[in-house]
């Protein structure tokens, strides 16, 4: 029993992690309709730059502030330099430019902070609660974790339900003409909507990076897990993003715990595969048509 | 209030808009007819800025508008209700007619004005516009143009798909907006009988050129050209 509830509250913990990778995605893939294969390597640069402040200041608030402004800058400066120009091209296009976009920044990466992965600091104890003399697992790390994580996503779901600015660009992705005939900035609004995404990208690096090192390629596994639990969710469902992310870090961690951990990627794969060949546009997103 | 001079719109070898000029005064209604095909729809998206302009000058409240962004454009003043109604079908109602306000900021409409000019909507104020039926859209489509207190309002085929009784009560509240905000409103419609019985003036498209811009009392006489043109 303990080492069920071990294996719960790991997998809540690390499918908050996904869930936080999961809504960079979804917030892009709805103003932009585009799958940013590139947000692994944005997580990666603003997760260095937190490093490198935390560093030489100590300080990890700090550390982590510079690292989400410097995701909203990366993400806004992305959209408007390289995104802006492909969006009427074809999808492919915007597949490669992702592409070349990680490719380019994990290489300038490695230039600059070298290829041996390093340890990140966790804002809080790594080491398990202790419940009647049995360590658990689950640290106040991962409790820090959760609550960040479903903050934000309350957060968002604010921004978009109860603001202006949320309305705006919700019009902007769903109806890009129309709005603009409202008088919207479209554009700006998909300049935000990059921005926020590499926010909650950036955020998902701090939180992650203690477990994984820090590295160029480190957060290339978080991102399938990410997109899995994207799909999962449904791709244009920040509410789904939260909840795939849960289920897929629970699912995940029923697997590495029951059946090794070797089979974790096989899982996430099948995951994959069964919801798309079950419910293609995932739990929580409401099939609709489009104009493209 | 809005004017057209020489206006030519391409769609690579394929000339749409030919040297169109009209004026529409302001507290006055223009329709814009003629079959499909005819350019009416691509006149109203270059006056917009949707599609540019090959060439030509528009002009709005003695401005020249042709090369401004779409968004610049309509915070001037000049709204759009688009061809299909245009809804935000994932929106709310209440949400969508806000949104027409939001450029405006504190100046914009009140949502209630909406509600009162179009009844139908208040109840289904928080309902996804979705469910709305075609009267209701064409309503919520107008009612969220008007949020933003434009002084020129173009409508695309407001009548399209709607019942008669309907088209007359979208036809007769498009009089009254022009009559009592003193809105220049350019009507693009193919129900050529209906809107030039609320029309100030018609305008003839064919084949992107104009081939009459009369008073509409006057065209809707002119048994040669309703015959060629309108199908009535």
């Amino acid at each position: 029993m303990t080492k069920f509830i071990d294996l719960t509250l790991n997998g809540i913990s690390t499918g908050a992690i996904y869930a936080a990778v999961a809504l960079a995605l979804v917030l892009i893939w709805r103003a932009t309709r585009i799958l940013n294969f590139a947000q692994g390597a944005m997580l990666m640069v603003t997760t260095f730059i937190a490093s490198g402040v935390i560093n030489s200041t100590g300080s990890y608030p700090l550390g982590v502030g510079v690292a989400l402004l410097s995701g909203f800058v990366l993400g806004a400066v992305v959209e408007r330099v390289l995104i802006r120009r492909i969006e009427s091209a074809p999808p492919l296009n915007a597949v490669i430019v992702t592409l070349g976009l990680y490719t380019l920044l994990v290489a300038i990466a490695g230039m600059i902070w070298g290829n041996s992965p390093r340890a990140f600091p966790a804002a809080f104890s790594l080491r398990g609660y202790n419940v009647g003399g049995t360590t658990l697992l689950f640290t106040p790390n991962d409790t820090f974790i959760v609550l960040v994580v479903l903050g934000v996503a309350l957060l968002l779901a604010l921004l978009f339900r109860a603001t202006s600015l949320g309305l705006q660009m919700r019009a902007a992705a769903f109806a890009a003409e129309v709005a603009r005939l409202l008088g919207v900035r479209v554009g700006r609004m998909f300049t935000v909507g990059w921005g926020l995404a590499a926010v909650v990208g950036a955020l998902a690096g701090v939180l992650v990076a203690p477990s994984v090192f820090l590295g160029p390629n480190s957060f290339d596994a978080i991102l399938i897990s990410g997109f899995v639990a994207a799909v999962l969710g449904g791709l244009d469902s920040p509410p789904g993003a939260v909840v795939g992310g849960i289920v897929l870090g629970l699912a995940l961690s029923y697997v590495a715990g029951y059946e090794g951990s070797a089979l974790v990627p096989l899982a996430a794969l099948v995951i994959l595969i069964v919801v798309l060949m079950i419910r293609p546009t995932g739990l929580f997103s409401a099939a609709r048509e489009r104009r493209v | 209030m809005l004017a057209v001079e020489d206006l030519i719109t391409e769609y690579g070898p394929v000339r749409a808009v030919d040297r169109v000029s009209l004026r529409v005064a302001a507290g006055s209604v223009t329709a814009v007819l003629g079959a499909n095909g005819a350019g009416k729809t691509s006149l109203l998206r270059t006056i917009t800025g949707l599609v540019r302009a090959t060439s030509g000058v528009v002009t709005f409240a003695g401005e020249d508008i042709t090369a401004l962004a779409v968004e610049d454009i309509v915070r001037r003043g000049l709204a759009h209700v688009p061809e299909g109604r245009g809804v935000i079908a994932e929106l709310t109602v209440a949400e969508n007619l806000r949104l027409g306000g939001l450029w405006r900021g504190r100046d914009a409409a009140p949502v209630e004005e909406m509600y009162e000019l179009f009844p139908p909507l208040r109840e289904r104020s928080n309902q996804p516009a979705s469910r709305l039926s075609g009267g209701e859209r064409q309503m919520l489509s107008i009612g969220r143009a008007l949020m933003g207190r434009p002084q020129a309002l173009l409508l695309d085929e407001p009548s399209l798909g709607l019942a008669p009784r309907l088209v007359a009560q979208i036809m007769g509240m498009v009089r009254r907006l022009a009559d009592s905000f003193g809105l220049a409103v350019l009507l693009v419609e193919q129900n050529a009988r209906s809107a030039l019985s609320i029309a100030d003036r018609g305008v003839v498209l064919n084949l992107g050129r104009v081939v009459a811009d009369q008073d509409s009392s006057q065209l809707a006489a002119d048994e040669r050209l309703r015959h060629a043109y309108l199908g009535f």
